[in-house]
């Protein structure tokens, strides 16, 4: 393995194709321990699809991921990346968490079992002990006393902040945020963005697709602009947002604040 | 009573306290008369008592012999049998196709294939055709693993097979449509919590396909219980086939058929009360349904 040891993400030249169309035409990012990393960037411009190689929900077509120092997906021997077992791929996601544009909470369990679901049966904690970290990870997000409803009985911000507890459920070293108050009422970003970033100024590691640029300008230790799958520029937020070098983040940039 | 101007009933005709005799009043709101609608329940209604009437005052309906014959043992035996048939035939024909749509979901194309041809095979010819076909399997293979077929395979064992087999095919398809409505984002949030294929079947999809697969499977329910009624062609014992031993020989048809026809109506009547239960707990988590 040739990831260097001080960063958690590391992604190198990777490429992904659907069908004819480029989604992803040689993406390279590192992300470092503790860092919050945001991708702004129009429809399109694969930064979603690059989220979702992370965690190997998509398979790249070329170039490799490391999450913590192991290659996600593949093993590599000599020159050639093998691709590893679903039941491996899996052990390898419960240490990355993932927040969905839409939820995806389970509709037919209650938010307390939606939080559990995944330490009781990839873990095998014990459901009790889960059941007392989960009641935590809820009063955390503020929603101490929704345990026992369905889904469907909460707000869209709240539904938010039960899919990010029931990621957090699994002491993931990563986060992925993709799109996570795109499906929001304007009045419910505010309660979710909070939530965000109380853990990025807790230390978690992640990295957030989003259009919220006020959010990127205040949480953000790096901004990545991409565009037609590759990344046209990345910094701080102050140099990205504020003094932008490539005129296509001008353009953008221009357009959305 | 106050003295009344119009049809009105008093709390309208009560003048209310910002009525004027001008444009300034709220008018009220008089719904269209509906003369068709009473004229058509009238004349349906009569019609009804005049059907009703003639069924209980034809005397060749024989509702003494309905009565008599109603809850006897060989009835009885007929109607348990049509109830167990109805029962295995349901869990075998619904374990069979869920098999069948795992296999047509499946990323292989040979099992995709299999899976295909099998519902095509049973889809597309009667259940009257196969049941005959099973009833002389017997001359295509004399014996089975060495043991006469004829043996092996009498009418009742024909019968769960022949049913099953044809049942297995409507399942499939019922099934795979049942978890093809479930939303993708819902597999890929299980795989970004790392639950295992198995896990994920049981735990988050079929409860959400449970949903689209009761209402269909409660209609197959129903079309089982009265479709076994077609086992009586190969002399297994069922309600139809007991009645018709009954009036083979007394030749009171009709006050017989009657008696099948109460008992189905009554079974399958059941069963539609307890599908309305099923649905409403698979609904739960559902707006509206708490």
């Amino acid at each position: 393995m040739s990831a260097p040891s001080d960063a958690m993400v590391e992604i190198r030249s990777v490429h992904k194709n659907f069908g004819s169309l480029e989604v992803l035409r040689g993406i390279d990012l590192s992300v470092r321990p503790g860092e919050v990393t945001v991708i702004l960037g129009p429809s399109g411009s694969g930064k979603s699809t690059l989220l979702r190689t992370i965690n190997h929900l998509e398979k790249v077509d070329q170039g490799w991921i490391s999450v913590d120092g192991t290659l996600v997906g593949y093993r590599r021997d000599g020159n050639k990346l093998y691709e590893l077992r679903e039941r491996e791929v899996l052990r390898q996601r419960t240490k990355i968490g993932f927040v969905f544009q839409n939820f995806n909470l389970f509709p037919h369990l209650t938010v307390v079992e939606n939080i559990i679901e995944a330490p009781v049966s990839a873990l095998r904690r014990p459901r009790k002990e889960a059941v007392e970290a989960a009641e935590k990870l809820l009063a955390r997000v503020g929603l101490a006393d929704k345990a026992t409803a369905y889904p469907a009985q909460l707000s869209g911000g709240q539904q938010q902040r039960v899919a990010i507890a029931r990621a957090l459920a699994l002491e993931p070293k990563l986060l992925l945020f993709d799109e996570p108050t795109s499906a929001l009422d304007p009045e419910l970003v505010g309660e979710v963005l909070d939530v965000i970033k109380d853990l990025a100024h807790g230390g978690t590691t992640m990295i957030v697709v989003t259009h919220e640029i006020g959010f990127a300008r205040e949480v953000a230790d790096t901004v990545v602009f991409m565009d037609e799958g590759r990344i046209v520029e990345q910094g701080p937020p102050a140099d990205v947002l504020d003094h932008p070098t490539q005129e296509r983040t001008r353009a953008f940039l221009s357009k959305v604040l | 009573m106050p003295p009344q101007t119009d049809l009105l009933p008093p709390s309208s005709s009560a003048p209310p306290p910002v009525k004027h005799d001008g444009d300034s009043a709220v008018p009220r709101i008089v719904p269209v008369r509906r003369t068709g609608r009473w004229t058509a329940a009238v004349a349906v209604l009569v019609l009804l008592a005049l059907a009703l009437s003639s069924v209980i005052r034809n005397e060749a309906f024989e509702w003494d012999v309905v009565v008599s014959y109603f809850a006897t043992a060989s009835v009885l035996r007929g109607l348990w049998l049509t109830l167990w048939l109805t029962a295995v035939v349901m869990v075998l024909g619904f374990a069979l196709g869920a098999l069948l749509a795992v296999l047509r979901l499946s990323g292989n194309p040979v099992l995709q294939a299999v899976s295909w041809g099998y519902v095509w095979l049973f889809r597309s010819t009667p259940i009257l055709v196969q049941l005959l076909f099973w009833f002389n399997i017997g001359a295509l293979y004399p014996q089975i693993l060495g043991v006469s077929t004829v043996t092996l395979m009498g009418p009742v064992t024909i019968a769960v097979v022949g049913l099953t087999l044809h049942e297995a095919a409507y399942a499939a398809e019922v099934v795979r449509g049942g978890i093809l409505s479930v939303e993708r984002g819902q597999v890929e949030a299980a795989q970004s919590l790392g639950l295992g294929p198995w896990r994920r079947f049981r735990r988050i999809v079929l409860p959400q396909a449970m949903r689209s697969i009761v209402p269909p499977a409660g209609n197959m329910l129903i079309g089982t219980l009265k479709g076994t009624s077609i086992v009586s062609i190969i002399a297994v014992q069922d309600l139809l086939y007991s009645v018709q031993l009954v009036y083979h020989r007394t030749y009171q048809v009709i006050p017989l058929l009657l008696v099948a026809t109460l008992w189905y109506a009554g079974v399958t009547s059941l069963l539609s009360i307890g599908q309305r239960y099923v649905e409403r707990y698979y609904a739960r988590g559902t707006a509206g349904a708490r």
